[in-house]
C-alpha cells in the first residue's frame, strides 16, 4: 500500500529525505513494525532509525504510539520528540 | 483561537482584540515565552513544525483548555523561522471572569503545547549549531496534568 512519509528535524537531517511516497509492504502492520522496515532501506534510514524508541510518529496529524496500526494512514511523520514552546 | 506565523506578535494588541466589544471579561493572563541567549552561546534559533499537525494539535489543546475551565476567550500564537535572543516565540492569552481559570488555563496550555506541539527548536551560536533536546522537566509538567484529570 502506498503511504505518504514525512521526516522532521534530525530524522529528516539523517535520512535526507523530507517527504516522499513509498510502497509499504503488507506485512508491515504497525508504526513500530514500519520503522524497522524503513531501516532496510539504506544507511541513511539505518542511522536516522538506530534509536528507534526516541523517535515520535504521527498518523494523519494525530500523535500515536509505536504499537499503533497504520492500516488506513494516508500520513505517517516522524520526528524527535517535540521543543516548542 | 490559534496562529502560527513568522512575523511577531504584539501583546497589547492581541490583548486589545481579545477585549474588543465585550465586558463579561474579568480576568486576562498572558504567557510570552521568548528566546534566552544562555550567556551569550546562543545566537540564533530555528524553529521548524510540521504545519498540518501544528494547526491541528493546538486547535485539540486549545479545546481541552476550554473543556476544563470556563474560558471566554483563549489565544494561541506560536511563531516558527529564525529567531534572535529576545525575540518573542509564543503567546499565549486567556480570559475567563474570575482569575482563577485564567490563570489555570494558561498554565495548561504552555505545559500541554511544550509536549505536543509539532516544533523542533534548533540553536546555533559560536560553538556550531544542534537540535535542541526535550527537556524531561516539561515531560513533567506537561503529564500532572493527566493525572489531575483522572483524580
Amino acid at each position: 500500500m502506498s503511504m505518504r512519509l514525512l521526516y522532521f528535524a534530525w530524522v529528516k537531517e539523517k535520512t535526507g529525505v523530507a517527504a516522499e511516497e513509498v510502497d509499504i509492504p503488507a506485512h508491515v502492520t504497525t508504526v513500530a513494525e514500519l520503522m524497522t522496515w524503513l531501516k532496510t532501506r539504506g544507511p541513511e534510514f539505518d542511522h536516522a532509525f538506530a534509536r528507534s524508541e526516541v523517535i515520535r510518529a504521527a498518523i494523519d496529524q494525530a500523535h500515536v504510539r509505536h504499537d499503533a496500526a497504520i492500516g488506513a494512514a494516508r500520513e505517517i511523520a516522524f520526528f524527535p520528540p517535540v521543543t516548542g514552546g | 483561537m490559534i496562529r502560527v506565523q513568522q512575523e511577531d506578535f504584539d501583546i497589547g494588541a492581541e490583548i486589545a482584540k481579545l477585549k474588543a466589544g465585550r465586558s463579561d471579561i474579568g480576568a486576562i493572563v498572558a504567557f510570552v515565552g521568548t528566546v534566552r541567549d544562555q550567556a551569550g552561546a546562543v545566537e540564533e534559533m530555528t524553529l521548524e513544525h510540521y504545519p498540518s499537525m501544528t494547526e491541528a494539535e493546538l486547535q485539540r489543546i486549545e479545546a481541552e483548555a476550554s473543556s476544563r475551565w470556563p474560558l471566554q476567550a483563549c489565544l494561541i500564537v506560536h511563531r516558527y523561522g529564525t529567531l534572535k535572543p529576545s525575540d518573542n516565540i509564543v503567546l499565549v492569552l486567556t480570559a475567563s471572569e474570575h482569575r482563577e481559570a485564567a490563570f489555570r488555563a494558561a498554565e495548561f496550555l504552555i505545559d500541554y503545547l511544550k509536549t505536543r506541539a509539532p516544533f523542533w527548536k534548533r540553536e546555533s551560536g559560536r560553538q556550531g549549531s544542534h537540535w535542541v533536546e526535550a527537556d524531561a522537566r516539561d515531560e513533567i509538567a506537561g503529564s500532572r496534568w493527566n493525572k489531575r484529570a483522572a483524580e
